[in-house]
């Protein structure tokens, strides 16, 4: 019998923390003295996927640039919660302008800092998905096609959250919204391909485009770290629950994402110049269901009166994930981040 | 203070004014509850804290933990029968931690170190008897000796171990760990007399002035069943063939050799005949492999040495060269009954292995004292009368295992701690079983269990050497990080990473952390994203 | 040094004097000769250091030179028409937040239908938005506001938009003196910011501000303008002594000491009123003219005061507000509050119209004599408006007016199709 090497610690890299890794290896959010970029006193929801997500992405972006970061915000929730006046939640240097725009203000920001010789100093765009697959898309496009130095973020919580949950372009399928109410033959949000903004992204051929979600904390910081080791435009997507527009408990947020993942329903890759070069794979794949039943925006699709038709085919859309992006871990291109020797 | 825009441009730290922690109906809190392996260690081990100590690689801490409530690491590495497995909450991911396995490697690594243990504790000036120089007289002269009491240790054999010396097999347990972690003990200042058998228990306690007295007399006598035989017939006990093997002296058994009996010391018994040369060794048992009392890895690692199993069959006779046995039936309660139907099987010689007794002679003049099926009635302090006689091990109503037998020695030390002190032993409250629910499995590495090396079946069936091999470091270390940590905070920082509101302060060291009030909403997802449930929901107050 | 150069040519060439860092670009008409020649500087290097961006719309055009701003850079961009109707919200954005953008606009007008050529239609739908609006008479004072632009949208933190009308001055090839980069250097110190995105000093800029502090907020914004009043006086002043002419200031005088009629106008179309004042007093008639250069802040006083002898006035106006009348026309009642006064709107030149010295001369003409309405539009094609008005009474399905009126008027594009 040959001695195995000696991998993780009881929950690995799944965890935030890990007191058996270096230094280099532990994550930003389990540093005691992390930035907090989004800080306590915010008027979030409980259990809110998009604050977590924020200080999440911001805080391992200072981390990479030694705090030399500018932030730039599109009008939505997270501008709303974190920024009432007289409060700000806010520990980095950040601009509010409006909904549409925030990928270019962040241009300008990035051409100022340029003009001054101040390209140590690194500018993050942010929005939800409203601000980024729909009203923001032509700004983005924009920003992405001149390939400024600007890392643009969506927070995904597929729907305007902040309006009272209206539906966008990255509301998924059958989901209900204020504006695509459960009732009718086909309840929910319509069966299509809504706007699959990452891969929008990559065909603009920037260096690099990755999702993530709030569950997969290792990954999310890799994939910032990665991001911003590139000079030009990049994308992140990260999906992050919402708990008063998928009806989910707000305790759930976290499992919910996680289910995503699980599920296949939100595939987790990164990508360089256009092609995926890594996926995460499935740990241990679950039905849509099991996703699903955890949020009232699915109801319609369960119990007496349920709707395992429509089920079936997120299941399908799921699948199709799971063989396009190769998800599970037989088959993965890459392996993700989740097993890191300490 | 800047010039800043009025209202449009803020200033950093301004939201520490609004305490969103107003909004909370319910506030979570960290708890400890009580992980199932140290619920199950008859030893009252704190494994999880000492895996803990070992995860990091920090051997040393790890064995004075373990040390601390068991002084034999390397001897119960071999030889538990680890309940703490058994109820283990990774046997539900995919496998059980293999803590028997570290704990052996840790015993022997301090063994090969030289680690001591703890230094005996100040005089109090009160001394206490131990009879008995099993696991349980030994581990109660250690506590006691921790204690600060002065111990005198007796045992009427030539040797200290109980049973662990005279009825385990070699195989199992080789001597020289025995002797090391034995002799580890004697050396914190136990005066023992060996060959001493106490006859009278109230003269002696007199004579020696003791404050205390602490009987482990273990259970040394074989029961005996009447089977009619044939002069030539060769018929002995279990005990007596373990005791005397364990003595090198063993007695002749023939090629083929019947052991009756379905309790592990019939396993142990049938693996030492193969080992004394026995072409055939037969285990007879009046019920089903189900129903068997012997544990079932023992039962494996005999049948694959080539023991053999007659189940459902009582010997009614030995005739000569051959034993006459009657077919058994399982009626619906379990229980077996006879069919009228007979067999036979070939043997040498029949060892008998069903059950020991105990001599409690020495209590004849003893009053106050409840005897009951052939054992000392104790209270839960291991206290047999009111005049400071405690009992344990073997002695005293109970599963008749080393682990068990060590457990009683500390609790009875504990016990006489108390008594001595003018006190009534209490427990301290428990805290809520870990059970698996309790966990966010989700986080833990998918770790398949470390095995252990194995001797090679040739070897095992020809001689006494040690069966199992230790772990190497590596993977000692990997099977300690198995470990759930169940029910109690391992700093994995999950509750201080996934707080939206960073609610949560870390303290740093091995401190843990803090909710912080003032801020945390309640949403809860610290508790339902803590891997080990260490977190609590609870309503807030109005 | 006086140059035969095209307006938008001086005004590039100004503009990068003014040494911006962040120049942003969308093409559209007329204003696309301005950022060309900027970003030919900023290419060759000539304008260094400077960051060139073509974004994808005038609304990205304006965020653009609200980062940049907001980061502490000055910030420079153009537009006209649609292109402004696109930026609007950010128009609004930058002003709200305080940000010292300067913006050319090429004065045109706003469609439907669709129209490239001047009027005033797009500066007037910006007029609430919190920038300063200067108007231009002449190519050099376009040239010479957008150095005082700079200093004053510096000064005050508020951003500054040059009016200069579509074509007539930003195609105009004239004699145009562009000021020495040394002199623009020694009038115009580097930016500093009143706030800053900085790392190691972290702000948030663009909070959520709710009833409790809107109204104090937008208060603010307008006591700077009113500090702008004062200032920009002041500055055409220092303007005057560095470069030696006159330009800019919050409005211009001709020959009202004495005059009964006054005409109050915007932009290019002052030169061709003087005109036709010169020729009216000639005839013996007292016309002079009053040119107002800040439309935003609105110089109530300094109006009240130029208008204080006059009889009547008449507001020569590229805009209106439909259903209502002129927008300048109301600013000057507002401001001369004078029961006695008669103020008339005249809408002229709309689309590009030409304004011809003969139409004004009429219109003078009936205003002395008590034939002036109150509100007309000057050279209106009443025939034209008569045969719609009756084609849409006679049947529902009457089809769109402008193809109708370019049908009855014969034009070319009629014949299409």
């Amino acid at each position: 019998m040959t001695s195995q090497p000696v991998r993780f610690y009881q929950v690995g890299s799944f965890a935030v923390g890990n007191r058996l890794f270096d230094k280099e290896n532990r994550t930003v959010q389990s540093d005691p003295h992390r930035s907090n970029s989004l800080d306590s006193g915010h008027r979030a929801c409980q259990g809110c996927g998009e604050a977590l997500g924020a200080r999440y992405a911001l805080d391992a972006a200072m981390r990479a640039t030694g705090g030399q970061l500018i932030a730039v915000n599109a009008t939505g929730c997270l501008e709303v919660f974190s920024t009432p006046y007289p409060e700000t939640s806010w520990r980095v240097a950040w601009l509010h302008s409006l909904f549409a725009n925030a990928p270019a203000v962040a241009t300008g920001v990035a051409a100022a800092l340029k003009v001054k010789g101040m390209q140590d100093v690194r500018v993050v765009g942010q929005a939800g998905d409203g601000g980024t697959v729909d009203i923001g898309f032509g700004c983005l496009s924009g920003m992405f096609e001149r390939n400024d130095d600007v890392l643009f973020i969506c927070y995904d919580n597929e729907a305007y959250m902040n309006t009272g949950v209206q539906r966008s372009g990255a509301t998924p399928p059958a989901a209900r919204t204020a504006t695509t109410e459960a009732v009718g033959a086909e309840p929910g949000n319509v069966f299509g391909q809504g706007k699959d903004l990452p891969r929008l992204a990559m065909a603009h051929g920037i260096d690099y485009v990755a999702t993530a979600t709030v569950a997969d904390l290792h990954d999310l910081e890799a994939k910032v770290e990665r991001a911003m080791q590139f000079h030009g435009a990049r994308y992140l997507h990260i999906l992050v629950p919402c708990p008063l527009g998928w009806g989910s408990a707000p305790n759930d947020t976290i499992r919910v994402a996680r289910l995503a993942a699980e599920s296949g329903i939100f595939p987790v890759f990164e990508a360089e110049h256009g092609e995926v070069t890594a996926v995460s794979p499935i740990r241990h794949r679950e039905p849509v269901e099991s996703y699903l039943s955890l949020q009232s925006r699915y109801a319609h699709l369960f119990g007496e009166h349920g709707r395992p038709d429509i089920v079936a085919r997120i299941q399908a859309i799921a699948d199709h994930n799971i063989s396009t992006y190769g998800l599970l871990e037989e088959q993965a291109v890459g392996t993700g981040s989740n097993e890191t020797s300490p | 203070m800047k010039e800043l825009p009025f209202a449009i441009t803020l200033e950093v730290g301004s939201s520490h004014a609004n305490r969103t922690g107003s909004w909370r109906v319910e506030r979570p809190v960290y708890v400890d509850r009580m992980p199932p392996c140290n619920n199950a260690c008859p030893a009252g081990e704190n494994i999880q804290r000492w895996l803990y100590e070992a995860e990091s690689g920090d051997y040393e801490t790890a064995w004075r933990q373990l040390a601390d409530d068991n002084p034999f690491p390397a001897v119960m590495g071999r030889i538990c029968y680890h309940p703490c497995e058994t109820t283990c909450n990774r046997a539900q991911l995919n496998e059980a931690v293999g803590i028997n396995s570290i704990e052996r490697f840790l015993g022997d690594l301090a063994i090969e170190r030289g680690w001591p243990l703890p230094r005996a504790g100040s005089d109090t000036g009160k001394r206490v008897l131990v009879v008995g120089g099993g696991p349980s007289g030994l581990s109660a002269a250690y506590h006691l000796r921790r204690l600060g009491h002065e111990v005198r240790l007796v045992d009427s054999a030539p040797e200290l171990g109980g049973m662990m010396r005279y009825g385990i097999p070699a195989y199992r347990l080789p001597r020289e760990v025995l002797v090391a972690e034995v002799e580890r003990i004697i050396a914190l200042g136990i005066h023992v007399e060996l060959d001493h058998t106490v006859h009278d228990i109230e003269s002696e306690r007199r004579n020696g002035g003791f404050d205390a007295v602490f009987l482990a007399v273990g259970a040394q006598l074989a029961r005996r069943v009447e089977i009619p035989a044939g002069d030539s017939s060769r018929i002995l006990d279990a005990v007596s063939l373990l005791h005397r093997t364990a003595e090198h002296d063993p007695p002749l058994l023939g090629r083929r050799v019947a052991i009756y009996g379905g309790g592990d010391t019939a396993v142990d018994a049938a693996r030492t005949a193969r080992r004394l040369g026995a072409t055939d060794a037969v285990i007879v048992y009046r019920r089903n492999r189900e129903r068997m009392p012997a544990h079932g890895d023992q039962i494996e690692e005999a049948i694959e040495e080539g023991v053999t199993m007659r189940w459902l069959s009582t010997v009614s006779r030995f005739e000569g060269d051959h034993l006459v046995l009657e077919k058994m039936r399982l009626n619906d309660k379990g229980f077996p009954e006879p069919t009228g139907e007979f067999d036979e099987l070939d043997a040498d010689s029949l060892v008998l292995a069903l059950g020991q007794d105990t001599d409690l002679s020495l209590l004849d003049e003893e009053p106050g004292i409840t005897i009951e099926e052939g054992v000392i009635e104790v209270s839960p302090a291991m206290m047999a009368g009111g005049n400071g006689i405690f009992a344990g091990g073997d002695a005293v109503p109970s599963e008749r295992t080393a682990t068990v037998a060590i457990g009683h020695g500390k609790r009875a030390a504990r016990g006489i701690g108390a008594y001595l002190a003018g006190q009534i032993l209490v427990d301290p409250p428990c805290n809520e079983l870990a059970t698996f629910d309790h966990l966010n499995t989700w986080y833990y590495s998918d770790a398949p269990r470390t095995r252990r090396p194995e001797l090679e079946q040739a070897r095992r069936q020809s001689t006494f050497d040690e069966i199992f091999g230790g772990l190497t470091e590596d993977n000692a270390l990997f099977e300690a990080r198995r470990c759930l940590s169940c029910g109690n905070c391992f700093e994995c920082d999950n509750c201080f990473g996934v707080c939206p509101d960073n609610a949560v302060i870390k303290l740093g060291g091995s401190a843990r952390y803090e909710f912080d009030y003032d801020f945390c909403k309640g949403c809860g997802i610290c508790a339902q994203e803590c891997p080990c449930g260490a977190i609590d929901m609870v309503p807030e107050r109005i | 040094m006086l140059r035969q150069i095209e307006g938008s040519r001086a005004v590039a060439e100004t503009v990068a004097r003014c040494r911006p860092e962040v120049v942003c670009a969308y093409p559209i008409s007329p204003q696309t000769h301005i950022i060309e020649a900027i970003g030919a500087m900023v290419k060759s290097g000539q304008l260094s250091p400077c960051e060139f961006i073509n974004v994808e719309s005038e609304f990205a055009a304006m965020s653009v030179s609200i980062g940049a701003s907001a980061t502490g850079a000055r910030a420079y961009t153009a537009t006209a028409s649609q292109g402004l109707l696109f930026m609007i919200e950010a128009v609004y954005n930058a002003a709200g937040l305080g940000l010292p953008i300067v913006m050319t606009l090429a004065n045109r007008a706003i469609g439907a239908p669709i129209n490239i050529w001047n009027d005033h239609s797009d500066a007037m739908a910006v007029r609430d938005s919190g920038w300063i609006q200067l108007f231009a008479e002449t190519n050099q004072e376009a040239v010479d506001l957008h150095i005082q632009a700079f200093q004053l949208a510096e000064e005050l933190s508020l951003p500054v938009m040059v009016c200069m009308d579509g074509f007539i001055l930003t195609h105009a090839v004239e004699g145009i003196d562009v000021p020495d980069q040394s002199d623009v250097d020694a009038f115009l110190p580097p930016y500093e910011p009143r706030q800053v995105l900085d790392p190691s000093d972290p702000i948030s800029i663009g909070a959520m501000v709710g009833p409790e502090a809107f109204e104090e907020v937008r208060y603010l914004s307008h006591l700077r303008q009113l500090d702008a009043l004062e200032r920009i006086p002041v500055l055409a002043g220092e303007f005057t002594e560095s470069f030696g002419r006159e330009s800019g200031g919050l409005l211009h005088c001709y020959r009202t000491e004495d005059a009964e009629t006054i005409v109050v106008a915007l932009g290019s179309v002052l030169g061709t009123i003087k005109d036709a004042a010169d020729a009216r007093r000639a005839m013996g008639e007292r016309v002079g003219v009053v040119g107002i250069t800040s439309f935003r802040p609105f110089p109530h006083d300094a109006v009240r005061s130029a208008l204080s002898r006059a009889r009547r006035v008449v507001v020569v106006e590229k805009a209106f507000s439909v259903g209502f009348g002129g927008v300048l026309s109301t600013d000057i009642a507002m401001a001369t509050h004078d029961d006695d006064l008669t103020i008339h709107t005249v809408v002229a030149g709309l689309g590009g119209r030409a304004i011809t010295q003969h139409s004004l001369e009429g219109m003078l003409v009936d205003a002395t004599n008590g034939r002036l309405e109150r509100l007309t539009f000057l050279d209106l094609d009443h025939g034209i408006i008569e045969r719609e008005r009756d084609r849409m009474t006679a049947t529902r399905r009457s089809g769109p007016s402008a193809e109708n009126i370019l049908r009855d008027l014969g034009t070319v594009a009629s014949r299409i199709g």
